[in-house]
């Protein structure tokens, strides 16, 4: 069942929710995003290494790198693609990762200082202002997202430019992408969209096309950036079945709770009974 | 502590969260009071200043945002027709590149044999450049060779522009050529020289046909000879437009790249060979009569009837009748058709020197760019083509051994594969449908590069996609203005508009240059009317018709003075001062050794820049440094570092890769002592100009009589760059100016300072500034800057409609002639006569554009036919023929015996031996072929990338991309290193082993190919070899371009030795191959 984070979050009146879709199928892995994202907003370089990992030398997303754009080469030919030449049944696959802005946003609920809060415009953002740098929410993203910046000691990720937005403009990636792999708007319509994209794909011969986190109805209630993606998930080091880390913490209180009553009755009843 | 009720205790999250919706304390409640002010930069901008990027051609429109006199940020900006708003990593790294902590803000000043640096005051420094220009040029100053004027001084060179401005260049040229200094160069003679022979000869401008948004209008997409996808990936949004709408997207290319990831179709071919290809296809349409034969008989040469005396290089074994095997040059006289005489661009025969000779040694081919050759009578034809002397018939029996089994055994690519290139070009192209070519340096950058281009031009003509949307030949130019720097060229061999400059041996008088005697047809006769103007522009009322407009006051040529003769100048040491404006050689040009030691035998240097390159520092921290060949305090060359200004910080305008002149505001002043060039060459010239007033001496003149007095603004005195571009469009004897280049005049009474580009200014707006938003316009975006010529988009697009003028199809359809109206329409600027119609025949005796019939669509061209054959412009033959690379494992399999372009430009030196090539003795010992590239996240020799952190970390180490079977067979292990060797020198790069890197199999032998970037040098954030060490100087004869794309080496795992044992090793690898200065010579 859809849920809308921003009413739920405490907004009364509010926009529609915004997101990305970031269609890897049209992505030429510029890295634009990347460095437009450090630009807007200041996020530092991540690092001056040689990784070999095809043209990924960035590795993942982190406190420092807001957007990564993955390379995967791959022996296998992609759909309608030529192949060209025997031996070059070969396929490069680059796609460009961010935060996923969750429905149900793990990172959010284990902040225990309201650093990290819900926006009007459904995306979650760190307050840095706020942070104390616990790094609670580092572990609790199911996707890596979020890391914990070495030189200001507080948690750091995508806002999804949260102060664009709060004028009217698209955030930096999005805005920079040269083939519009990167697209931002109101999350239903871009759902939409994607499903376009999607049955078009198929259509073209691209079987192994895919969305990935447009489902609501997932482990983390679905994204507000979602992909379209030629393979499985973990082949661009995304987890298969994310689930919001925090899904269980109710019960589990309720556990812990049942447990404390039941020690507390024991101790009382030991306590009354050795009184008596 | 005071409590601020109730407002104040409003505010306390815990109260929001207590009495409000949000609950659970992640949403409302607890936002901070920064985050509730939290507000965009842009929105608080002061101003928001338009530019445009500076990186590559596409010419991506910028806001920059201005807040208390600091840029704060730049985006795209979304109006642009080209860009709408997007920036590739390059363009949204331009905050960090232009306030960024790796600029110097500081001139610095190394005296001769110092061992560092000094800081000097700007003012002393350029007080010290001016007095060394003045001494240099005294002591080197030459009024005549082999009494002839020359009137010019070969002690001083410059070199750069493509980066800059073209008010910028425009200074640059005309200060220089007034000081007599003809040895001006710069990007282009490096990148793109030889698209403007190969596009100049076929169809009479020298530049990209098209237009970036029309690529989206290609039915077919053909992408060879560029990696579209990572050197312009903003212009690449308009393949996958195309791809979109359904074209194929086809990519040929020796690596399997970002572009090809995006293709439908990838063609691996071996580096170099791409004529053989492209002849390949010509031979598959010609063979099968698939040629779009009422294109090709009303709008080519293909009817034109050639001499009977031509010889074929089919005939004579590689070579073309008229070969001089003493000077490797060939005579064009039996290319000529019948019973004509295509005169050579400029001018009289001259008894000392052949003209053709002359024409090549000086780089007359490229003036070919915009005017074109003339012609004396009427071309007889055969309209039933099939005459034996015919064009189209010579074409089908030189390209019939191009079978697919010879693109097989020369491009290693199967005949299946290649059937389906020819299958979806041929299925792409006709009335209905178009097909395009897009290239860039992968096709330019070889010691034949004009000939590649030109088999392209050849079939885009038979298959009629020329001038009709969708169609063309995309030239994609990887500097921000380098068109510019070609159109206002910062060029030897040119004066602006592509005037040729003039020659010592056969120019004597401004009548002689102008062939005042011969008759001409086509646009080219009215070049009087462009270099008087331009005459006037320079030496203002001092030039007049009794002086010969001052043409004496221009330096002459003796031959080739491109920058690798610059090079060779210097190692002689002839060449004493040299300015680098932007350009960094001892990165970026071929055999970057060469470069360092020749600049190490200067007197003095001048390197204006963002930050300390390669080309500043080679004296104290350069690879000789580290081997011992040079040491630091033998060194005698003076070097003055000049940090310079960014384009942020200028006013001026940018020619993209399509001819469009865009303005770019400046935003903020340069802090320190940065400055623009055009501050640097102004004021040098009036310092100069101070020093010398009151001369005498006759070589003073043409410096102190220069029209130089323009007016400054600013704290800084910047001169005013819109000044500058109303010099240039031009103006009348009322100095009102000019509408167009229509309006220039030979008697003296206007003034232009390139001709081409006159109308720019038209009612004294600055038509470059002009950014009507893309959504008000269609897609031709007609009132989006201004582009040459006269504003037209697409050009040559008369050949958009049929001979009758109506269109092709509806599909189609461009540019047509309404006769109820009498005249030319359509979406573009018709590029025609507007009133011309199509049933016009001229009289015999017509002259200039009335010689021009209603059909013919070249108006550049003296036949105005798009040229299939070229009878004159192309110095290393008429036709390409597949030659094989300089430095080639493989022997040439169309002529075993003609292993190399006969015509090729060589400068044998010790430092740049060829390798043994084909089946020739040591040629296993450089078994493999490089080929040398751009990635996405640097650009050009890495200055404007490697010191910006945002792209460096991105791609942080040189490497070498090969096969995993070259791994194998050479024990190359992924991520760590390998050495690459050949008979120039040897490098260390990390490897990556990649599927990408296809090994190819031709004639039954297994072809490897390694790939290098370019980038890297050692200064920098991140640093590494520079390819060029191992590049040679091999030069293309027409367009004097190196050959960087393919050459042979070895490679061997691990790094290279440090110190002497470098050259140590690449000499003992030259032994054993038994490398010899004779290697590599033959014709």
């Amino acid at each position: 069942m859809s849920v809308d984070p921003a009413t739920a979050s405490g907004y009364t009146a509010h926009p529609q929710r915004m997101g990305f879709f970031t269609d890897t199928s049209v992505c030429i892995g510029c890295k634009a995003c990347e460095v437009a994202c450090k630009e807007w907003n200041a996020v530092p370089d991540d690092g001056m290494t040689f990784t070999g990992m095809s043209y990924d030398n960035t590795m993942s997303l982190s406190a420092d790198t807001w957007r990564h754009v993955a390379f995967i080469e791959q022996p296998r030919p992609l759909g309608h693609q030529d192949p060209g030449v025997e031996g070059m049944d070969f396929r490069w696959l680059m796609a460009s990762d961010v935060c996923k802005h969750c429905t149900h946003a793990a990172c959010l609920d284990v902040c225990p200082t309201g650093s990290l809060f819900r926006t009007e415009f459904g995306t979650v953002v760190v307050q840095d202002d706020i942070c104390n740098g616990c790094g609670y929410c580092v572990p609790a993203c199911p996707y890596g997202v979020i890391g914990k910046r070495e030189t200001t000691g507080v948690a750091a990720k995508c806002t999804l430019c949260y102060d664009r937005l709060g004028v009217g403009q698209e955030p930096a990636c999005a805005k920079s992408c040269p083939t519009d792999s990167i697209q931002f708007g109101e999350l239903d319509e871009l759902r939409e969209r994607a499903a376009r994209r999607l049955e078009q794909m198929r259509a073209a011969g691209v079987d192994s096309a895919r969305l990935y986190g447009h489902d609501p109805d997932d482990g983390v209630g679905g994204t507000g950036a979602f992909f379209l993606l030629l393979d499985e998930p973990e082949v661009y080091g995304l987890p298969p079945d994310p689930v919001v880390t925090t899904r269980d913490l109710p019960s589990m209180w309720r556990q812990a709770g049942i447990a404390a009553a039941v020690l507390l009755a024991g101790i009382a009843a030991a306590t009354w009974g050795s009184r008596t | 502590m005071t409590m601020n009720l109730p407002g104040g205790l409003g505010s306390w999250p815990l109260l929001r969260q207590l009495v409000g919706p949000d609950r659970s304390g992640r949403g409302a409640a607890v936002r901070s009071a920064r985050t509730d002010h939290l507000r965009a930069r842009t929105a608080d901008a002061d101003r928001v200043v338009k530019s445009v990027c500076p990186y590559c051609a596409v010419g991506c429109a910028q806001n920059v945002y201005v807040k208390d006199e600091r840029v704060v940020h730049i985006e795209g900006d979304p109006d642009s027709p080209v860009s709408r708003g997007r920036l590739c990593p390059k363009g949204a790294a331009t905050l960090q590149l232009t306030t960024g902590e790796s600029r110097l803000y500081q001139a610095l000043y190394r005296p001769p044999g110092a061992a560092d640096w000094q800081e000097i005051d700007l003012d002393t420094a350029m007080d010290m450049i001016a007095d060394r220009v003045i001494a240099t040029r005294r002591a080197t100053w030459e009024w005549e060779q082999a009494g002839k004027r020359t009137a010019r001084t070969m002690g001083i060179a410059s070199l750069g522009g493509a980066t800059l401005d073209n008010e910028e260049n425009y200074l640059i040229k005309k200060l220089l050529t007034s000081l007599g200094v003809v040895q001006i160069e710069n990007q282009a003679r490096v990148c793109h020289s030889s698209t403007v022979v190969g596009l100049g000869t076929s169809f009479g401008r020298g530049g990209a046909t098209t237009f970036l948004q029309d690529l989206q209008h290609s039915d077919c997409v053909i992408i060879q000879g560029s990696n579209f996808a990572e050197a312009h990936p903003v212009g690449f949004q308009w393949v996958m437009e195309a791809k979109a709408r359904g074209a194929v997207i086809i990519h040929v290319d020796p690596r399997f790249t970002r572009t090809s990831a995006l293709a439908d179709l990838h063609v691996p071919i071996r580096a170099g060979s791409d004529v053989a290809f492209l002849g390949g296809i010509i031979n598959h349409v010609l063979s099968n009569e698939l040629y779009f034969r009422e294109f090709v008989l009303a709008y080519t040469n293909a009817a034109t009837i050639l001499r009977e005396d031509y010889r074929d290089s089919e005939d004579l074994d590689g070579l073309f009748s008229g070969f001089d095997p003493d000077h490797r040059h060939y005579s064009s006289e039996t290319w000529q058709y019948e019973g004509m005489l295509t005169v050579a661009a400029s001018g009289q025969r001259d008894q000392a020197y052949d003209s053709d000779y002359d024409e090549h040694v000086a780089g007359g081919s490229e003036t070919h760019g915009a005017i074109g050759h003339s012609m004396e009578g009427t071309p007889r034809r055969d309209d039933t083509l099939t005459d034996p002397r015919c064009v189209l018939q010579v074409l089908k029996r030189h390209f019939a051994r191009y079978t697919p089994e010879l693109v097989e055994r020369a491009c290693g690519v199967p005949p299946e594969l290649f059937e389906r290139v020819c299958r979806h070009l041929t299925e792409n192209s006709g009335p209905e449908r178009t097909a395009e070519f897009v290239y860039a340096v992968g096709w330019t950058q070889h010691s034949d590069g004009s000939q590649f281009i030109r088999a392209a031009c050849i079939l885009q003509l038979l298959l009629g996609n020329m001038g009709r949307p969708g169609g063309g030949i995309q030239a994609l130019r990887g500097h921000a203005s380098i068109q510019g720097s070609s159109d206002i060229p910062t060029l030897f061999n040119l004066l602006p508009g592509y005037i040729p400059m003039p020659h010592a041996h056969r120019h004597e008088t401004l009548n002689a240059f102008l062939m005042a005697d011969a008759a001409h047809k086509g646009y080219w006769a009215d070049m009087p009317n462009y270099l008087v103007s331009l005459l006037k522009a320079w030496w203002g009322s001092s030039a007049r018709a009794d002086n010969d407009f001052r043409f004496d006051w221009l330096p002459r040529l003796t031959g080739s003075h491109s920058t690798y003769d610059t090079v060779m100048a210097q190692l002689d040491g002839f060449c004493k001062g040299y300015f680098l404006l932007g350009e960094n050689p001892a990165v970026g040009s071929a055999n970057a050794k060469m470069q360092r030691l020749g600049m190490a035998n200067l007197d003095w240097l001048v390197v204006r820049d963002f930050n300390l390159i390669e080309s500043a520092t080679w004296w104290k921290d350069g690879p000789e440094i580290e081997t011992g060949e040079l040491r630091t305090e033998d060194i005698g060359t003076e070097v003055f570092f000049l940090p310079a200004a960014t384009h942020t910080e200028k006013s001026g305008s940018f020619t993209n890769t399509n001819r469009m002149l865009q303005w770019h505001h400046q935003a903020v002043e340069p802090a320190g002592d940065a400055r623009s060039e055009l501050w640097f060459m102004y004021h040098l010239g009036r310092i100069i100009r101070e020093k010398l007033a009151g001369s005498t001496d006759p070589m003073d003149a043409p410096v102190l009589y220069l029209t130089w007095d323009y007016p400054v603004e600013g704290g800084q005195a910047e001169p005013v760059a819109e000044a500058v571009l109303a010099e240039i469009n031009g103006w009348d004897e009322h100095g009102d100016p000019l509408p167009g280049y229509a309006a220039l005049k030979a008697d003296g009474s206007t003034s232009c300072g390139c001709w081409i580009y006159c109308g720019v200014y038209k009612d004294g707006v600055n038509q470059a500034a002009r950014r009507k938003p893309a959504e008000e316009q269609n897609w031709i975006a007609a009132e989006w800057a201004w582009a040459w010529p006269d504003n037209r988009r697409l050009m040559y697009n008369r050949a958009s409609a049929r001979p009758d003028g109506s269109p092709w199809s509806e599909r189609k359809k461009l540019v047509w002639w309404d006769a109820a109206q009498g005249r030319w329409t359509g979406y573009d600027v018709p590029d025609f006569d507007a009133t011309k119609p199509p049933d016009y025949r001229p009289a015999p005796d017509a002259l200039g554009t009335d010689a021009l019939s209603g059909i013919d669509p070249f108006i550049m061209q003296a036949d105005g036919k798009g040229w299939l054959f070229a009878p004159a412009g192309v110095v290393d033959g008429p036709l390409p023929v597949h030659y094989e690379p300089q430095d080639s494992p493989v022997r040439n399999p169309l002529h075993p015996d003609r292993q190399r372009n006969p015509a090729r430009m060589l400068f044998p030196h010790e430092h740049n031996r060829a390798n043994p090539s084909g089946d020739e003795p040591g040629a296993a010992l450089y078994p493999y072929v490089v080929t040398t590239y751009r990635l996405t996240e640097h650009f050009t020799s890495g200055a404007m990338s490697r010191t910006v952190p945002y792209l460096a970390e991105l791609q942080p180490e040189m490497f070498c991309e090969v096969s995993p079977e070259l791994a194998a067979e050479r024990g190359l292990v992924h991520g760590d290193w390998a050495t690459i060797v050949t008979a120039r020198n040897a490098i260390e790069a990390r490897v990556l082993v990649t599927r990408r890197m296809p090994a190819l199999h031709l004639d039954g032998k297994v072809v490897h190919q390694i790939g290098l970037p370019f980038h890297f040098g050692p200064n920098g954030l991140v640093t590494g070899d520079a390819a060029n060490e191992l590049s040679s100087i091999t030069l293309d004869p027409n367009s004097h371009i190196q050959e960087v794309k393919a050459f042979s080496a070895d490679i061997r795992p691990g790094r290279r030795p440090r110190g002497p044992g470098l050259t140590d090793l690449v000499r003992d690898q030259q032994r054993r191959a038994g490398v010899t200065e004779h290697t590599g010579m033959e014709i």
